[in-house]
């Protein structure tokens, strides 16, 4: 059994030049939207907009300026599957489409998804839709076909500033954690990592070096499983049958003693 | 800001609310509907069965795959009580042991009612097992479809029955307890906004309204005031009230389906 495997994203370091996104759909033969016709999104330089079925990177641009202009900073990130150790579309998916690999990611094999979009509202960061052309729930796979053979993922590889590290989680920890420090002592008190313990869904093992808050980055403070409604859902559910039940069996015995 | 806003809708949209509120009403159009919102209907088996071992696939923490489940069930137990129905109408006499008071025909109609009961409410808490704003940030959508798919039912009861086929005495009963489910179901839709907290600012906006004079409005108060003016309940206003809490039941569902997904 290998070692449980991942990314980890150091933002600061990001450019913004969206090798990561390209090679990605070189790879997975992700189609253009639209069939390439681009449209502007009017929201700095990212006009990818969003992960769904058919971009499963996406670098987002946050720009943070002064009204006057004379102070200000990009932040870019680039966005992925956060491979949760304990994941929310795993935990709904009714065909069993979405297995956990040998290296402990999360994958949607495709052949077996039937398009039911639980997983969609599920999952706690909005990675995941539908991709048109299969009709199924799409998202990155950590390149499991080139990690099966040994290969780095296509977005790691591509990537010219090592912004997306690729690597056992043990590793990526100690590298991450010793980036931060690094950070701290150059006086970037902000630097920390999202999702890098076990207090976030068990771990992300796709997780990130941020300096704002994680609203900042379109990410959520406090992702939770969707299972966590399952139990008293279902309890209110039943209290609600036994109460209609109940009204309807009397309604009925009124029924008899009218038809008497 | 809550964590559930950051997250993508999976625009279930229309199909999603014909599905829940015919599933509220009867299994039949349910399964069809269900069926036809799949992005690959003709893998719809794959909710049964696993396809590497053909063992059955089934998580019960899952409520989508309860509730295929739970859709051949009560499709299973429809069909079982619509043969003992065709022995009660003089047809396929041979059947009669499928329809109460026989013993067979008690237990089918218990465990289809309770089948019955699973897939009105599953869908609620289907919603509230994601992550999705409004759906994820309360747990009452079970009680309030089951709630409302009871009003909806009796109404249609209501509406289909004649004194011909119900007696009198049987559909004023059947008047009664809509007042009695109504009221409940106002109940139900005020500890569902209560449970939102401050989220329900959130329906500050069109679906709010909607929420207001749609369902409650229409839905509820109007047929409650009109049942209650109603001499018989074959009359034109119990029919009416009768319509407009079908109205109200569907619009219920277009609120809950859409107001979140619009975000």
């Amino acid at each position: 059994m290998p070692e449980p495997m991942g990314f980890y994203t150091d933002t600061t370091v990001c450019i913004g030049c969206k090798a990561c996104e390209v090679a990605c759909k070189e790879w997975n033969q992700l189609p253009a939207t639209n069939g390439g016709r681009a449209t502007l999104s009017g929201d700095s330089y990212d006009n990818t907009r969003r992960l769904d079925g058919i971009h499963w990177r996406h670098v987002k641009f946050i720009e943070q300026f002064a009204p006057d202009r004379r102070d200000g900073r990009w932040l870019m990130m680039s966005d992925v599957c956060k491979h949760c150790v304990r994941a929310g579309c795993l935990e709904v998916c009714p065909t069993g489409a979405i297995i956990r690999t040998e290296f402990d990611t999360v994958v949607i094999q495709s052949d077996v998804c039937n398009g039911c979009r639980d997983c969609i509202g599920a999952c706690p960061f909005g990675v995941i839709d539908i991709n048109p052309v299969s009709g199924t729930a799409q998202k990155c796979t950590l390149c499991y076909d080139r990690m099966r053979a040994g290969m780095t993922p296509a977005c790691a590889q591509a990537c010219p500033t090592t912004s997306i590290n690729f690597g056992t989680i043990r590793e990526l920890k100690q590298k991450a954690q010793a980036r931060v420090e690094q950070l701290h002592g150059r006086g970037e008190r902000g630097a920390y990592l999202y999702g890098a313990d076990e207090q976030m869904l068990g771990g992300l093992n796709s997780f990130y070096l941020l300096v704002d808050k994680p609203e900042v980055y379109g990410l959520p403070p406090d992702p939770k499983l969707p299972s966590r409604n399952l139990k008293p859902g279902s309890l209110w559910s039943a209290l609600g049958a036994v109460v209609i039940g109940v009204v309807g069996l009397i309604s009925l015995r009124t029924r008899r003693t009218d038809d008497a | 800001m809550p964590s559930t806003f950051f997250t993508e809708p999976p625009h279930w949209r229309w199909l999603i609310i014909l599905y829940f509120f015919f599933g509220g009403l009867a299994g039949g159009c349910y399964v069809l509907a269900s069926m036809l919102d799949l992005g690959r209907p003709e893998r719809f088996w794959h909710m049964m069965l696993q396809s590497a071992t053909w063992r059955p696939m089934l998580k019960t923490y899952s409520p989508m795959s309860l509730g295929a489940w739970g859709l051949l069930v009560f499709g299973g137990f429809a069909f079982l009580s619509f043969l003992g129905a065709l022995a009660d109408g003089g047809r396929r006499r041979g059947f009669a042991f499928l329809s109460p008071p026989a013993p067979i025909g008690v237990i089918v109609s218990v465990l289809g009612g309770l089948a019955g009961f699973f897939l009105v409410s599953y869908t609620g808490v289907l919603l509230a097992v994601t992550n999705r704003p409004i759906w994820s940030d309360t747990t009452l959508l079970g009680a309030v479809f089951l709630v409302s798919s009871a009003s909806t039912s009796i109404a249609l009861l209501l509406l289909l029955g004649s004194s011909r086929v119900f007696l009198v005495g049987g559909l004023k009963a059947l008047q009664r307890f809509d007042m009695i489910v109504l009221g409940l179901e106002l109940l139900t839709l005020a500890a569902l906004v209560v449970s939102l907290g401050s989220l329900a600012r959130v329906w500050l906006n069109a679906w709010g309204a909607l929420l207001v004079l749609g369902v409650v409005g229409i839905g509820i108060v109007v047929p409650l005031l009109l049942h209650a003016g109603a001499h018989t309940p074959v009359s034109p206003t119990a029919r009416l009230a009768a319509v407009l809490v079908l109205v109200g039941g569907f619009l219920l569902r277009v609120v809950i389906v859409l107001s979140s997904e619009a975000i």
